[in-house]
């Protein structure tokens, strides 16, 4: 195994200058991005320079209850993405609690379930482990729940006049629903089939070079990639099967009938 | 309980948008009820055929709607929207398996359009297709929405025919429409809504 190259601050500013040289392609060209573009690489050098700080902290303290806080914090964001990533949301409460309880019930499942049986870290719940695991998971499930969820709740809304001619032929809610569930859980299926056949080919994943770079046997890496892999793909699946089912039922009642009072209209994001 | 011949009772039918509304409807007659765009006449149908939440009670002869399972009880009592939905591309997916559906076409005057698509029909055919796939389940009671705004004259005619049949059938018939004429030829009583509730006609013109 080779070695493990560390970089210094300076390393960072340098490899920025193609940004620096893009916001000044903007400028010349008058394309009016360089302020986006600085904007969103200032925020995201914040943000990692903190979670840097934060996850150095948490490792340190070893705590099982600290690393539950932090989890609890990457569900608490991830939930409201989910809520503002859809146009239509479900009404009150439920516009936030579903997507977000799908979202961490499956993910947290996937997550204890690699830690419990594959990787098995002592303590099981080690934040260098568990954390970056459950924020993997967690965020490509949120990805898929919240395409799931914006595809179903956008699709009742159009295809209402259908799914209501089916029930008052004597339809189940089941039956009605069935075409745009389908086409929904399809929509939060579709990043993650991508993402799994392009993988190696198209690109090499994030975490995979960010292992190679760092000095560890290509093979090794890849078994990382493949697990975490596998474990997104089961996780996303769980998540958007459960939040679009669960959305499904909501949004029609006991009485065979479709709820689109139950559908807040998005003030936009 | 047979097809037809059974009195559709309404009793304090009411959401927080119309109501509370009070009707029979005896066994082969047909109430036609008219009224201004945004009175309540198609939510009143839609509450009939429990498609929005609603309260009060509604009988189809001795049968309670609020004690059968809703999709029993929409095959019982059929409603047509002024405007139905389609959920596929062939016209014969809307259709359950059955020669009623063909002699109903028959009658509507589109013998063929179980090969068609729905995307090439015209409005006035969506309109006899969407009553002749809810007439296919033989329903005991029947609520039309308007069931002829955007037909002709024979088309009209060709569904009223079709009507008379399901009436001398002992079905009982809620028609809301805008057409005064169609209301006398079809009703043998005529109710106005206002503002949610229902007059008889003689009473909304005093």
């Amino acid at each position: 195994m080779s070695g493990y190259i560390a970089l210094s601050y300076w390393d960072i500013v340098l490899a920025a200058v193609f940004l620096v040289l893009n916001a000044g392609l903007s400028l010349a060209l008058r394309l009016d991005l360089e302020r986006q573009l600085l904007i969103a690489a200032g925020r995201m050098v914040v943000q990692l320079l903190m979670v840097g700080l934060i996850l150095k902290a948490v490792f340190a303290a070893a705590s099982p209850w600290i690393t539950l806080l932090v989890a609890l914090v990457m569900v608490g964001f991830a939930g409201h993405e989910i809520r503002a990533r859809q146009e239509r949301r479900l009404a009150g409460p439920w516009g936030y609690a579903l997507g977000a309880g799908a979202m961490t019930l499956a993910g947290t499942i996937v997550t204890a379930f690699a830690l419990a049986s594959q990787i098995q870290p002592t303590p099981w719940w080690s934040p260098q482990f568990a954390l970056p695991l459950f924020g993997m998971v967690l965020g490509n499930t949120m990805t898929g729940v919240s395409l799931g969820l914006d595809a179903l709740h956008g699709m009742v809304g159009r295809e209402r006049r259908a799914i209501e001619a089916q029930l008052l032929l004597g339809h189940t809610r089941l039956a009605a629903l069935l075409p745009v569930v389908r086409r929904a859980l399809r929509s939060g299926f579709t990043p993650i089939i991508n993402a799994m056949a392009a993988t190696g080919v198209v690109s090499l994943p994030g975490m995979m070079t960010g292992q190679i770079l760092s000095g560890v046997d290509p093979q090794e890496a890849v078994k990382y990639q493949l697990l975490i892999m596998f474990l997104i793909g089961g996780a996303t699946g769980l998540g958007v099967l459960g939040a679009v089912i669960a959305s499904a039922r909501r949004l029609t009642d006991h009485r065979q009938r479709l709820r689109l009072d139950r559908l807040a209209p998005a003030p936009g994001r | 309980m047979s097809r037809g011949a059974a009195m559709l009772e309404v009793i304090d039918l009411r959401t927080s948008l119309f109501g509370p509304v009070s009707l029979s409807v005896a066994a082969g007659e047909c109430v036609a009820i008219m009224g201004a765009s945004g009175s309540g006449k198609s939510l009143f149908l839609r509450a009939l055929a429990d498609l929005d939440p609603n309260e009060g009670r509604v009988l189809l002869g001795d049968e309670d709607r609020d004690a059968m399972p809703a999709d029993r009880w929409r095959r019982k009592v059929a409603m047509v929207p002024a405007e139905s939905g389609w959920w596929s591309d062939r016209v014969a997916d809307h259709f359950e398996p059955g020669a009623v559906a063909g002699v109903l076409l028959e009658a509507f005057g589109l013998p063929d359009a179980m090969a068609w698509e729905v995307s090439r029909l015209s409005s006035g055919e969506r309109h006899r297709l969407a009553l002749a796939r809810a007439l296919a389940l033989k329903p005991a009671a029947i609520l039309l929405d308007e069931p002829t705004a955007t037909l002709d004259e024979a088309a009209t005619a060709q569904v009223e025919a079709v009507l008379r049949d399901e009436l001398a059938r002992g079905v009982p018939v809620v028609l809301v429409t805008h057409d005064p004429a169609q209301a006398k030829r079809m009703g043998s009583r005529l109710l106005t809504m206002e503002r949610g509730r229902l007059h008889a006609r003689a009473e909304a013109r005093a």
